[in-house]
């Protein structure tokens, strides 16, 4: 008697996780997307500023008269999930979304680990995805056809660090083999990609490294890092450990008053380590995939400096800090779409993973134009460097507004 | 094993290194001292394991945070965050915890996880998910060429670590209340024979445990950082130092939570900073058996 | 009495059997309730047949996830390249290759944890109550940290294994019948070990492991033995799961302390610890409402998934069986006399 009540239960609760897909109808259609992304647990901050840059990408294009697929208009619809910045959840939830909520197309998770975990979902079901942040080259030499990066890999982001500093010793009548690297890492795919393409760099360069560290999920402690730091005098620091990595780096490089001639890390505008920490910031080098004062343009976002200023007036929760790079990139990865979709013509999904992959387009985050792996090949990663508090970008040159001020202090 | 042997040859070339990192684990100990002597409190008066001890420390981290954000002094944030989180405390206790003293120790573990992902949950809902932290702009003291930095926010923090616990001590010892929960904690049995309101004494302690674990947090957020999600890290020091010190043993709190403190830097330096949470834990698990083969010497009947 | 359970036993099945095509398109949730299913009920064994509460279980699902993934990994190629920080590159595995290797590395996933169990038990098991249950909590983050530093097998970036080969939904079925056998398997054999004096035994340990150890029971084979089995299976559900979710790592998916690895006992709890139909019952029970809190409660699921825990714990403690077990006592062949 009892295990039939259980099969009720089980079938009661089955039916209602049928009945959520309905659809909402207004004049324009709907063109219905997925993404599992981290509203919870330690990536949340940067799930959360992904999720932002999605939902702003979507109101603009619906002001903007929508997606033209057909001679019919469209506009985009996200289901989203929490996966908890959890691997095993953001696979499952993406098989959710694709067998459940019968989604065609989806746009990616926060960090190369979600990204990682759920690219072998989209390609067993040929789902095609646009992701915005998830950068370790992993993701793009195992053959997946369905995925599309509009960020550089992770090794492009200290490379030109690596290459500065380099040129900085030359300066100096030192070699450039003579410069020696501290690095410490979060230890998440992300970061160890960073450490995997500084220490290719350094190699190429003969440097050597003499730190190597990797930091702690839970504990924002690195004091052990910076003792070391301090005896062994390294000529370039680097740190990368998404948001809290960047906090903790900053506040206690000014507490312990390390004096390295050259800082580079990651994630400080997502950190807001100027409005944080203020002057302790100054002379930080940053790797940022994009910076609003760069001479990139669109005709739906206009310029970078104008996606920022209509960015913050929708979401006025970023008033007094930089909109960090990695809500850019988010939107731009729904104007891709935006794109496809129209190129196309069609939703066929495979159809539109074909327009995905000849897209060649120029936007206010930079241009986009993906490899047969499916990165972009097309935009650089670009260093700024906290100069009174103000990011300037001091390289690689051709974008270079302002002269890297080394030593740092 | 050669950045192991660099590193260890490093602490001999350098010996003032180790002074150093002394200084920094008992710095960080401090703190830990003060989250581990609540939890040693519950556990020895009421038979309560708080799991959610570290969501109280990031509690009250929000709480003084929040202050900074409306404009008012950092400082005053320690004992803000005391007062409401002695609230909080006795909400959780009237809730949760006054219905699991009486039961086996299994079922505080569990509800007080409960408790723990929900108060996370929470703290997330309404301060969001970034990491915080609260600059207070001082500066850094330096010795021995500057490799030696206590930066004056630490201090601060451990010399406001220190007169709490000093008077948590001075008020068990002294008051009326301090006496009727060490009675209790000997034998709540007898506590209530001789006239003492142990329910009352039960929601005294643990909302005296959540107020002090607050101002920890409160610490905690103007010299390292804190995140909904970040409470775990010291739920898990504080059973590590407790389980070690033994319960109702406060200097032993105090020598295992320094002790800790300043063995995981020490490990943290000669194996990577990488190994730091599994160096707390191993020693929790070194501590356990050393127990065991006590015990095993002097068996008798185990209860 | 014994007519009707056999029917029920048997409708049971034949459910087993037409779930995945009933609900193709639940075919992982459905699999993920077997694997809550196989985790409740080895855990059961310990805490609620045994009275030894573990919050280190996890470890042997941790353990059997990765020993699984290098023995298929390393059957065909060099372990530390294939999981290179930098990616690796093309790795293919056939047909052969991918099974022999999951079908091996499952069944030597079973046996490592059995081994370990064993030789981790034989220091836990000395201590007793609040100190079993955070020694051996310590035990599975210690070996999290530990596989999390361990560059070899990918450090924290963890391992991709390769994808099922050949079609997607067969696959998906393949993946719900794997664990719903080693599901039906553990059910089938705790039944069975319940009834037997070894049964009996560790009961014994639970209502007074002094008196049982003066009544000439070996009480530390007895314990060993009892978690080397669940280990077994615990072992085998850990390693199934790393070939289906294809991409795992150490701290956050294998070594889930927190989650899962918490989950299991709440399952147990909510179910009724010590019976035999407890931990399933649980196990659907909490599978059902964390998917359903999660689906339309995004946000405050945690919330309320805390909410359970604490209300569970706290009113509910002897769990759906106990209170039907009160309410119905003659369903399980417990006589009463009236009293009225």
């Amino acid at each position: 008697m009892k295990k039939l009540s259980i099969l009720t239960v089980l079938l009661t609760g089955s039916a209602m996780l049928f009945s959520q897909a309905s659809l909402a109808t207004s004049d324009c259609g709907e063109i219905i997307i997925g993404s599992a992304i981290s509203l919870t647990g330690k990536y949340a901050a940067n799930g959360v500023h992904a999720k932002n840059g999605y939902e702003y990408a979507i109101s603009v294009i619906k002001e903007k008269g929508g997606i033209t697929v057909g001679g019919k208009c469209y506009n985009f619809k996200v289901i989203y999930y929490d996966d908890e910045s959890k691997g095993d959840r953001a696979a499952t939830l993406a098989e959710r979304l694709i067998s459940q909520d019968k989604v065609q197309y989806l746009l990616g998770p926060y960090s190369s680990g979600m990204t990682k975990a759920i690219a072998p979902i989209t390609e067993k079901y040929k789902i095609p995805m646009v992701e915005a942040e998830g950068a370790s080259r992993s993701l793009f030499n195992k053959g997946y056809k369905y995925i599309f990066a509009v960020l550089s890999t992770s090794e492009q982001y200290l490379a030109s660090a690596v290459a500065l500093a380099a040129e900085k010793a030359v300066e100096n009548g030192r070699l450039a083999s003579s410069v020696t690297i501290a690095i410490a890492v979060e230890n998440d795919p992300f970061s160890l990609d960073i450490r995997a393409g500084v220490s290719d760099d350094a190699a190429s360069f003969g440097m050597k490294i003499i730190i190597d560290e990797k930091l702690p999920r839970d504990l924002s402690d690195m004091s052990a890092i910076l003792t070391k730091v301090k005896l062994l005098k390294p000529d370039l620091l680097i740190i990368s450990g998404h948001t809290k990595g960047a906090l903790t780096a900053v506040r206690q490089i000014g507490e312990k008053n390390i004096k390295v001639p050259m800082i580079a890390i990651t994630h400080c505008e997502a950190a807001d380590v100027v409005g944080n920490f203020g002057d302790t910031a100054n002379g930080i080098l940053c790797a940022t995939q994009w910076s609003e004062t760069l001479a990139y343009e669109d005709e739906l976002f206009g310029t970078a400096a104008e996606y920022e200023m209509g960015f913050k007036s929708a979401f006025p929760e970023y008033k007094n800090k930089k909109v960090p790079y990695q809500t850019a990139q988010a939107t731009a990865a729904v104007y891709v779409f935006k794109d496809a979709f129209e190129r196309a013509n069609s939703f066929d999904k495979e159809k539109i993973r074909d327009a995905l992959s000849a897209t060649d387009m120029k936007t206010f985050y930079g241009d986009i134009k993906f490899s047969e792996a499916g990165n972009n090949i097309a935009k650089p990663m670009v260093l700024r460097q906290i100069q009174n508090g103000v990011y300037n970008v001091v390289a690689p040159s051709e974008f270079a507004s302002h002269k890297v001020i080394w030593p740092r202090l | 094993m050669d950045q192991i042997l660099s590193n260890l040859s490093m602490l001999v070339d350098f010996p003032i290194v180790n002074l150093k990192i002394l200084i920094d684990g008992i710095m960080i100990g401090a703190i830990f001292v003060l989250v581990a002597y609540g939890l040693a409190l519950v556990w020895g008066v009421m038979n309560v394991k708080n799991l959610a001890q570290g969501d109280f420390v990031i509690s009250g981290g929000y709480v003084s945070w929040w202050l900074v954000q409306q404009g008012f002094p950092a400082l005053l944030g320690v004992p803000v965050a005391f007062v409401v989180m002695w609230g909080v405390g006795w909400v959780a206790y009237k809730l949760v915890i006054s219905r699991v003293i009486e039961r086996d120790m299994f079922t505080s573990l569990l509800a007080t996880f409960g408790l723990a992902i929900m108060m996370a949950q929470i703290l997330n809902l309404m301060f969001g998910s970034d990491t915080q932290s609260v600059d207070l702009g001082y500066d850094t003291l330096f010795f021995a060429d500057g490799l030696i930095d206590v930066p004056i926010a630490k201090l601060i923090g451990v010399l406001m670590a220190t007169v709490l616990a000093a008077s948590v001590i001075w008020f068990m010892k002294t008051s009326r209340m301090g006496q009727a929960i060490r009675a209790t904690a000997q034998d709540a049995r007898a506590a209530r024979v001789m006239g003492i309101d142990t329910e009352k004494v039960y929601a005294f302690t643990f909302s005296l445990n959540s107020a002090i674990c607050g101002a920890a947090g409160a610490i905690i957020v103007m010299v390292w950082l804190i995140q909904p999600f970040y409470g775990i890290a010291y739920a898990i020091r504080a059973f590590v130092i407790v389980t070690a010190a033994g319960l109702g043993n406060l200097p032993g709190v105090i020598a295992a939570g320094l002790g800790i403190g300043a063995l995981e830097q020490f490990g943290a330096h000669i194996f990577g900073i990488g190994y730091q949470q599994a160096i707390a834990v191993v020693l929790l698990l070194i501590v356990l058996i050393i127990r065991l083969i006590q015990q095993k010497r002097n068996r008798q009947v185990l209860k | 009495m014994a007519k009707k359970k056999l029917i029920l036993y048997a409708l049971i099945l034949v459910f087993t059997f037409i779930a995945p095509f009933a609900f193709p398109a639940y075919g992982t949730q459905l699999a993920t309730l077997w694997l809550m299913i196989i985790v409740a009920i080895t855990w059961d064994m310990t805490g609620g047949q045994m009275g030894y509460n573990s919050l280190g279980n996890i470890f042997f699902y941790g353990t059997g996830m990765y020993v699984a993934a290098l023995i298929s990994i390393g059957q065909v190629y060099d372990v530390g390249e294939y999981t290179s920080a930098a990616g690796g590159g093309i790795y293919e595995f056939t047909d052969a290759q991918y099974f022999s290797g999951l079908f091996l590395g499952v069944i030597s996933a079973g046996i490592f944890c059995s081994i370990t169990a064993v030789l981790i038990g034989y220091i836990t098991f000395g201590l007793r109550g609040p100190y079993f249950a955070i020694g051996t909590l310590a035990v599975a983050i210690a070996a999290g940290e530990l596989v999390s530093n361990w560059e070899w097998v990918g450090g924290g970036q963890g391992i991709a294994l390769p994808v099922y080969p050949g079609d997607l939904d067969v696959g998906k079925t393949f993946f719900y019948f794997l664990f719903a056998s080693v599901g039906v398997s553990v059910f089938i054999f705790v039944k069975w070990l319940y009834g037997t004096r070894f049964g009996a035994a560790i009961n014994a340990i639970r209502d007074d492991e002094e008196k049982a150890e003066a009544m000439g029971i070996h009480t530390l084979r007895y314990k060993l033995i009892t978690w080397a089995m669940a280990a077994f299976f615990v072992g085998m559900a850990g390693g199934i799961s790393g070939f289906q979710l294809i991409h795992f790592e150490p701290l956050e998916t294998a070594y889930q302390t927190i989650n899962l690895g918490i989950f299991m006992v709440v399952c147990v709890l909510l179910g009724g610890k010590g019976t035999l139909w407890g931990p399933v019952v649980g196990a659907i029970l909490f599978h059902l409402f964390k998917e359903v809190t999660w689906t339309y409660f995004l946000g405050w699921q945690w919330v309320a998934l805390g909410a359970l825990i604490v209300v569970t714990v706290v009113y509910f403690q002897d769990g759906v069986m106990g209170w039907v077990m009160r309410k119905r006592p003659e369903w399980f062949g417990i006589r009463v006399e009236e009293s009225k």
